[in-house]
C-alpha cells in the first residue's frame, strides 16, 4: 500500500496541474474580455466576478448552504430509501416485478417535468426541493445497488448455505461489501443528479439556494451574479463528489481499484 | 450403519431442450469415518451429487439420509470445499476462516485460538493477517480448507479442490489432507477427475459415467496407510490405475492405448 505522504503527494500534484488549468483559463477570458471589450451583460471579466463576490459574500455562501443542506438531505434519503428498495428487490421476486418495473418506468418520465407537481403537493418550502433531490438521485443508487447485490460468486452463496447462514448473515456478510464497490459508483453519480434536483427545485419555486439567486439575478440581467453562482455551483458539485470519493476509499481499501504492490507472488 | 445414505437418488433439470437427467438411480452407503472419492469424466453430474448430499440441490427422485435424518437442507455438521476457494477479498486471512463461526452463530473470539491453530498447521502461520489476494493459490486452497474445518465438522464434501492448482501444490496438499483425515477421521466425499488422487486419498472409490450420470462401479482401496506419495511408484497402485483406466477406456471415455 503506498504510504500516507506520498499519496497526499500524488493528490497535490494532481490538483495543481488542474488549479494552473483553471488559471490559464481564466488569463484567456481576462485577457479577451480587455481585448474585445463585450459587454459585461453578455461576459464580464474573471475580475468582475471577483469583485461581486467579495461585494457580498455572506449572500453568497447563505445560497450555496441552503442548496448544499438540499441536496446532502436529497442524497441521504436517496441513499436510504435506494439501498433498501435494492434489498427488497433482490430478495423478492414479488418487488422486483413491481417496484424494479415502476422504477424504470418512472426513470424514463423526464423527472425535471414533475418538479412543478411537487411544488403543488408539498409548497414552495424546502420539502419539494429534497423531494426532487431524492427522485432524481434515487435511481442510481437503486440500479447500482441491484447490480452489485446480485452479482456474488454463486458458490460463496453456497459455501455460506452450506455452513447454514441466515438469508440476514448472507446479506451482511457476503452481500453487501461484495456490492460496496457498485454501490458507490452509483452514489458518485447520485450525488451529482441530488445537486440537480436541488437547483431544478429552487428554479420551479424558491426564495433561497443557488438556483434561486440565479434566476433573480437573471431577471435583473446581472450577469457577473449569474456567474459567481455557476462557479460556486461547480465548486460545490466538485466538493460533493471527491467526498464521496474520498468515503469510498476509507470504506473499500481492499478493492483492486486501490491496491499496490502487495499483489500475490505466483 | 451408513453416515451418509444414498437410495435411489435421481436428479433432472427443465432446459430449453426439454428435460435433462442429470443423475440416475444412484445408491451409495459412506460409512462414517469413510474416505469416498467420486471419479468421472467431466459433465457426469458427479458436482451435482455432491450438491444434493450438501442439501443444496433438491433431488428430484430418490432419498440422502447424513446420519440417519433425511435431509431437507445443509444437514448440520458438514463443511465444503469447492475448486475455487471463494474467499472474501475484505476479510482477511483469519477473518474468512472465522467466518464459519459467525455463520453457526460461535462466538469469534471462542473459535479463535482454533482458527490460527489450523491456519498454523497447513503452513499459513504469519498469514493470519494478510488479505487472499496478497496470496498464492496453494495458500488460498490452504485456507479455504482451515474455512471448512473449523468448527469440526462430521462430514467434509470437496468439489475438486485441488483441480486449480499445479501439480506440485497438488502433491503437497494431497498429502495434507491424508494426513489431517487420518488425525481426525471426518467422514470425507472428494470430488475429483484425477485418477492418481482418487486412489491415493480413498478407502473407496465410486467411478461414475455420464449422459446420464450413474455409479458404474466402486472400488475398494486396499493400500495401505498412511501412504506416502512414492506408493504411487508401486505395482498394487499401477494396479487400480490400469483397472480404472480400462474400464473408462471400455465406456469410451478414454482412448484405450494398448495396442
Amino acid at each position: 500500500m503506498r504510504a500516507g505522504p506520498s499519496h497526499l503527494w500524488d493528490a497535490l500534484k494532481e490538483a495543481s496541474s488542474v488549479v494552473l488549468l483553471i488559471l490559464g483559463i481564466m488569463v484567456l477570458w481576462e485577457g479577451a474580455v480587455l481585448v474585445f471589450k463585450p459587454s459585461p451583460i453578455i461576459l464580464p471579466a474573471p475580475s468582475a466576478l471577483w469583485g461581486e463576490f467579495l461585494a457580498a459574500p455572506s449572500y453568497f455562501l447563505r445560497q450555496a448552504l441552503f442548496t448544499l443542506y438540499t441536496t446532502l438531505a436529497g442524497f441521504a434519503l436517496a441513499v436510504v430509501l435506494g439501498l433498501a428498495l435494492a434489498v427488497g428487490i433482490v430478495h423478492s421476486r414479488l418487488m422486483e416485478k413491481t417496484v424494479y418495473t415502476v422504477l424504470v418506468a418512472l426513470n424514463s418520465v423526464p423527472k425535471v417535468a414533475l418538479a412543478p407537481l411537487f411544488v403543488i403537493w408539498m409548497g414552495t418550502g424546502i420539502e419539494p426541493k429534497i423531494a426532487i433531490a431524492l427522485m432524481l438521485a434515487l435511481f442510481s443508487v437503486v440500479i447500482d445497488a441491484v447490480l452489485g447485490l446480485r452479482s456474488v460468486d454463486p458458490d460463496m452463496i453456497s459455501l455460506a448455505k452450506a455452513s447454514r447462514a441466515s438469508t440476514f448473515a448472507i446479506l451482511r456478510k457476503i452481500r453487501l461489501p461484495n456490492a460496496l464497490p457498485s454501490i458507490f459508483a452509483g452514489l458518485k453519480v447520485a450525488i451529482s443528479f441530488a445537486l440537480v434536483g436541488a437547483i431544478v427545485g429552487e428554479f420551479v419555486a424558491g426564495s433561497e439556494g443557488l438556483g434561486f439567486a440565479i434566476l433573480t439575478a437573471q431577471g435583473q440581467f446581472d450577469t457577473p451574479r449569474v456567474f459567481v453562482c455557476l462557479i460556486l455551483l461547480g465548486l460545490l458539485g466538485t466538493a460533493l463528489f471527491y467526498v464521496v470519493e474520498a468515503i469510498e476509499r476509507l470504506a473499500l481499501p481492499w478493492h483492486v481499484s486501490q491496491r499496490s504492490g502487495r499483489a500475490a507472488q505466483h | 450403519m451408513a453416515y451418509v445414505g444414498i437410495d435411489r437418488v435421481g436428479k433432472s433439470y427443465g432446459s430449453p431442450r426439454g428435460p435433462v437427467l442429470a443423475l440416475e438411480d444412484i445408491s451409495l452407503d459412506i460409512r462414517a469415518a469413510e474416505f469416498v472419492s467420486i471419479l468421472g469424466p467431466s459433465g457426469c453430474g458427479k458436482s451435482t451429487l455432491l450438491k444434493c448430499i450438501a442439501g443444496l440441490e433438491p433431488v428430484s427422485g430418490g432419498t440422502i439420509a447424513v446420519n440417519g435424518k433425511p435431509l431437507t437442507g445443509p444437514p448440520e455438521g458438514m463443511g465444503m470445499v469447492f475448486q475455487r476457494d471463494v474467499l472474501l477479498d475484505w476479510r482477511t486471512i483469519l477473518d474468512n476462516v472465522l467466518i464459519t463461526a459467525e455463520f453457526a452463530g460461535t462466538p469469534r473470539a471462542r473459535m479463535k485460538p482454533r482458527a490460527v491453530q489450523l491456519l498454523t498447521r497447513f503452513g499459513l502461520g504469519g498469514y493470519e493477517d494478510r488479505h487472499p489476494w496478497e496470496l498464492s493459490g496453494g495458500m488460498r486452497q490452504r485456507a479455504a480448507i482451515c474455512r471448512a474445518l473449523l468448527c469440526d465438522p462430521d462430514l467434509l464434501l470437496m468439489d475438486e479442490p485441488f483441480g486449480a492448482l499445479d501439480a506440485m501444490t497438488r502433491d503437497d496438499l494431497n498429502l495434507e489432507l491424508a494426513r489431517i483425515w487420518n488425525d481426525t477421521r471426518k467422514t470425507v466425499i472428494f470430488v475429483t477427475h484425477s485418477i492418481a488422487e482418487a486412489i491415493f486419498l480413498s478407502d473407496r472409490v465410486v467411478m461414475m459415467d455420464r449422459n446420464p450420470g450413474r455409479i458404474v462401479e466402486v472400488i475398494d482401496i486396499a493400500l495401505p496407510r498412511p501412504r506416502p506419495l512414492a506408493i504411487r511408484e508401486t505395482p498394487e497402485f499401477g494396479r487400480y490405475v490400469a483397472h480404472i483406466r480400462h474400464l473408462f477406456a471400455r465406456l469410451g471415455i478414454l482412448k484405450d492405448d494398448t495396442p
